[in-house]
């Protein structure tokens, strides 16, 4: 170890510097988690919104009248299979197996990609009912927390294809591997949020 | 849509000749003023051929430094452009009595104090404390630069994004009537059909996501990027305040974005969160925006807070007193912060318990406040106080601002609420604290760091008569608002019946006029001080301040530290001038720092694009930008080369002439 | 290093030269799997309760969704996001509690909150009537 020691009449020597070039540690993981964290204030608001306006259904529909529980039992599974899907690529990752992991990453996309359009054919169902977002406060705060779920859902599958080009391009890089780290945390997290949204708005919903 | 064809109406949207404010003298005037001025600003650039200097050195750079300097340039620029909105209102409460209904139109004046608001605190307050955040903070840890250097470029053209809206709004088109919060249902559809409301939320929206960012940012680098042997509690009080302030932004901008964004969608899709039929809750919006709203006001004054534990032991040549419980204080201050929204909507009609519970937990949070101050008068009991111009700045805060925190004290009092609500007297109270804390601690911080960014001192001179200027001027204005809010008289009001009244506003405008002649005297004090920057030139810690920001240049070198800072006490460079510590002249290595970039501007400019087209219903081109900000945003990340080198010789070079840094490009330096 | 014996918290400033974030936990196949049967039942029970009206008393059923959802949310960290006191030097744990101690903050005061308001100040709604006949 390298110090500059500097002794003086009253104190003993203490090394002030580093002499060598440093690397500080890389804070993308724990930015991205803060990131989740915020996001998770975006959802509390909304959830909150729906607590508040669940039960306003203006004279229009109500939860129990709206809700398809085996189309959302079928829309749960995707997800969660799809988030255990993403575990396995991670591992093949950890593995450097490149083609089982891209398969596997496709594999997710892919179901992620089904939920999103299973969402969007119940959104339209529920529109063509005449039980847009515009009808009551409930409905209003039903599409936004779900619709804003799936538009996560959705950057989720666009950033997966992203990085798959680049993961094919460039492969384990140091930055690949990170960007990975963080997509997974981003799948997870969406996965956990839907438990919010399942339990809360559409189980809870056609109780109240 | 205005009456003309189609294609008029697909291409422009809502837009059209009569949205451009030609009937009102006061823009016109404004907008020839600003035009011509800026005409002279550009012209200028382009004449001295800097516009390659700018976009190289500043614009594209990802220097923390740079870009504090650019936050404070802009909240500059922001604060007389507030500062105007309220010399028009105090002149117009003080002549509108009686049959002179004054020279603004209500329609006018309902804009004026909506703007004021929502700049002063987000285009004004929040990039100074950015700007001090961004500056002071890695250089306090030992660090190169902070953990994410383009997301802090990306941030600040996000905040430059809100502004260009805001301005935009002036001459095109109007602004927002509905206060500084948008309240609905004032800020609804139905009541307000104009373009107004949706500037306000894009241009919150833009610069809120720039926020969020600094926030994960600088949590972050104080986090992972300390100098070794810097432990939590070895940080120097700024960093604990900055950490503290950004976990608060981390947690509460996204509870401003997720509000107006459903405001926004009960505006553009038909939905009814906050409308008054079809089931919607006004109060929800009330209760929403607040959570955000109480965290903010301690965003904005915890910084301030560290600002002045960094002043009060420099200026009275000790160590600050009690460090850990200022920590504390601190941190539970952010918690608390989160617990005492309730306090602005006593009178909606919670309850007695609900409001009990509100009332307690805010009269708590003065508890930690408290402590606070009596730490920095400890800490200047029996110290050798030099009354600099920063010290004076912080002793107008020790003596302005726990007078507001008592009259807000008064206003925690449920039951006396009911009576001062919407008052002026509430007026008085955050003014008091605002500028009493934040304004004061932003031109403590300009004139203590000021040296330290640019090397020579700011004139002395100038710089008291600011101070005179604001704190007289601060309690000329406000006493008497203190005093009309007691007898009853109500905010955001054009006009006034009873004559007795008009002798207090009469003063409160007086008032302003001392605090213009202290903003004038700052702006001269910052011409005064470039002039004669040789006679005031000074070396690179010429208060015998404490902390590490000091131990290096002024200004420092783009690298901050030839060598990394190792940390063994809690004032580190206090510990190191102790130990007869010596700047090292040789054995430099070659140092690794970030590119800059131009994708920051691109994309802040795309947003502003959408924002725009979003606010003038012009479909097509909000279509086109989002889509080219995706496709941009996308293209960003398949950029892998982002790190240069800085050789070895060419620290050498820099360390060994103490003069100022020459990038090799250009020949000049700000 | 000349301070080998660094505390915790100084171990997250000092620089090592190493990318921590690197020896991030990728879990394993075990941990995956464990977390999808856990989670799979954690997701079966509340549809059952729901689709199946198998408690008669609709609050007692609220409740136990509620409290599974909350389970299943503590599955998913532990098992899917590998969320533990180590990675991060803890921060990220530091931060997940911080979040949920203020999430269940703004849930709970502002549905507390907002009962009140409707009940006090929105004449028409059932609360309001009940407040009426209990005063």
């Amino acid at each position: 170890m390298n110090t500059i020691a500097v002794n003086t009449a009253h104190s003993e020597p203490r090394d002030f510097l580093c002499l060598e070039e440093t690397h500080p540690h890389n804070g993308t993981l724990l930015g991205f988690w803060l990131y989740l964290m915020s996001d998770c204030f975006i959802f509390a608001a909304l959830f909150a919104c729906n607590a508040v306006l669940g039960t306003s259904y203006a004279g229009g529909p109500s939860a129990h009248d709206l809700f398809d529980l085996p189309g959302l039992a079928l829309n749960t599974a995707l997800l969660l299979v799809s988030s255990v899907t993403f575990g396995f690529a991670m591992l093949e990752m950890a593995r450097q197996r490149k083609r089982a992991m891209l398969g596997w990453l496709a594999v997710s996309g892919l179901l992620a990609a089904c939920f999103v359009g299973l969402e969007i054919h119940e959104f339209m169902t529920m529109i063509a009912a005449g039980a847009g977002p515009g009808r009551s406060a409930f409905l209003s705060s039903f599409f936004t927390l779900v619709g804003t779920h799936g538009l996560h859902v959705t950057v989720g599958v666009i950033w997966l294809v992203v990085l798959m080009v680049q993961l094919g391009k460039h492969g384990f890089t140091e930055a690949n591997r990170r960007r990975l780290m963080c997509l997974s945390m981003f799948w997870h997290f969406l996965d956990l949020v839907w438990v919010g949204v399942f339990s809360y708005v559409y189980l809870v919903g056609v109780l109240r | 849509m205005p009456d003309r064809p189609a294609i008029w109406n697909f291409l422009l949207g809502r837009l059209s000749l009569s949205s451009l404010p030609l009937d009102n003298m006061i823009v016109i005037w404004t907008f020839v003023g600003v035009a011509l001025g800026g005409a002279v600003v550009l012209g200028a650039i382009t004449y001295y051929r800097q516009w390659g200097y700018l976009w190289n050195e500043w614009f594209t750079s990802v220097d923390h430094k740079k870009l504090g300097v650019m936050y404070m340039v802009l909240g500059t620029v922001m604060l007389l452009r507030g500062f105007a909105d309220a010399l028009l209102m105090r002149s117009q409460q003080a002549v509108a009595f009686g049959s002179n209904m004054g020279y603004l139109p209500p329609h006018h004046y309902d804009q004026i104090f909506s703007a004021h608001g929502a700049i002063m605190i987000f285009f004004v307050a929040m990039p100074y404390i950015a700007g001090f955040m961004n500056f002071v903070m890695p250089l306090q840890i030992g660090a190169r630069d902070v953990a994410f250097p383009f997301l802090n470029n990306f941030s600040f053209w996000l905040t430059v994004s809100g502004v260009v809206l805001f301005m935009t709004s002036l001459f095109v088109g109007d602004f927002s009537h509905a206060g500084w919060l948008g309240m609905p249902p004032v800020s609804e559809l139905r009541q307000s059909p104009g373009p107004g409301v949706d500037y306000y939320i894009w241009g919150l929206q833009l610069s809120g996501l720039g926020t969020l960012l600094t926030g994960i940012n600088f949590v972050v680098t104080v986090l992972k990027m300390r100098a070794p042997g810097m432990t939590l509690m070895k940080m120097p009080m700024f960093t604990w305040t900055t950490l503290c302030t950004s976990g608060l932004i981390v947690v509460t901008f996204p509870i401003l974005t997720a509000t107006l964004f459903l405001l926004s969608l009960d505006r553009y899709i038909g939905t009814h969160f906050f409308t008054t039929g079809f089931g919607g809750n006004v109060m929800m919006y009330v209760n929403l925006i607040w959570v955000w709203g109480h965290p903010e006001v301690y965003i904005l004054i915890l910084p301030m807070f560290g600002l002045y534990s960094e002043i009060v032991p420099t200026f009275s040549g000790k160590r600050l007193f009690g460090y850990s419980s200022m920590v504390y204080a601190t941190a539970s201050i952010m918690l608390l912060s989160y617990l005492v929204w309730l306090h602005h909507f006593f009178t909606m009609g919670s309850g007695a318990d609900v409001n009990s519970f509100f009332a307690l937990t805010t009269m708590m949070i003065s508890i930690p406040t408290g402590v606070k101050i009596f730490n920095w008068l400890f800490t200047m009991y029996r110290g050798r106080v030099h009354f600099t111009v920063p010290m004076l700045w912080t002793m107008g805060f020790l003596i302005t601002f726990p007078i507001g925190g008592m009259t807000g004290v008064m206003l925690a009092v449920a039951p006396a609420d009911f009576l001062l609500h919407n008052s002026l007297f509430l007026v008085a109270h955050f003014h008091n604290v605002i500028i009493g804390g934040v304004v004061f601690g932003v031109f403590a911080g300009i004139n203590y760091w000021f040296p330290k960014a640019f090397g020579f001192k700011l004139d002395e001179f100038w710089g008291k008569l600011s101070f005179w200027f604001w704190q007289i001027g601060f309690w000329v204005a406000f006493s008497p608002l203190y005093v009309l809010g007691l007898m009853g008289v109500t905010r955001r009001l054009s006009h006034f019946t009873d004559p007795s009244l008009q002798i207090w506003f009469i003063i409160a405008a007086f008032g302003a006029f001392l605090i213009l002649l202290g903003i004038l005297s700052f702006v001269m004090q910052i011409y005064v001080s470039i002039r004669r920057r040789d006679e005031l030139a000074v070396g690179n810690d010429p208060w015998g301040a404490r902390t590490l920001e000091w131990s290096t240049s002024s200004p420092p070198p783009p690298y901050n530290f030839a060598f990394i800072p190792r940390v063994h006490d809690r004032d580190a460079w206090t510990d190191m001038k102790k130990h007869g510590y010596q700047r090292p002249l040789e054995g430099f290595n070659d140092i690794h720092m970030p590119k800059n970039s131009g994708a920051g501007v691109l994309l802040a400019a795309l947003g502003t694009i959408f924002g725009f087209a979003m606010v003038w219903y012009i479909w097509w081109l909000a279509a086109v930008s989002f889509v080219a900000l995706i496709a941009c945003a996308i293209a960003h990340t398949f950029n892998y080369d982002r790190d240069t080198h800085i050789s070895a010789q060419e620290v050498a070079r820099f360390e060994q002439h103490t003069g100022n840094w020459e990038p090799k490009a250009q020949g000049a330096t700000a | 290093m000349s301070h080998p014996s660094q505390s915790a918290l100084e171990h997250g400033a000092a620089h090592h030269g190493g990318h921590d974030g690197e020896h991030a936990d990728h879990g394993s196949l075990r941990s995956y799997l464990t977390g999808f049967v856990l989670a799979a039942i954690l997701t079966i029970i509340p549809f059952w309760l729901v689709m199946g009206h198998v408690i008669h008393d609709t609050q007692v059923t609220v409740l136990v969704v509620l409290g599974l959802a909350a389970v299943q949310i503590v599955v998913h960290m532990i098992y899917f996001l590998h969320l533990d006191t180590r990675s991060e030097n803890g921060w990220n744990m530091l931060a997940f509690i911080f979040t949920i101690v203020l999430v269940v903050i703004v849930l709970g005061a502002s549905v507390w909150v907002m009962y009140n308001e409707n009940a006090n100040m929105m004449p028409m709604s059932p609360q309001y009537q009940n407040h009426q006949q209990g005063s």
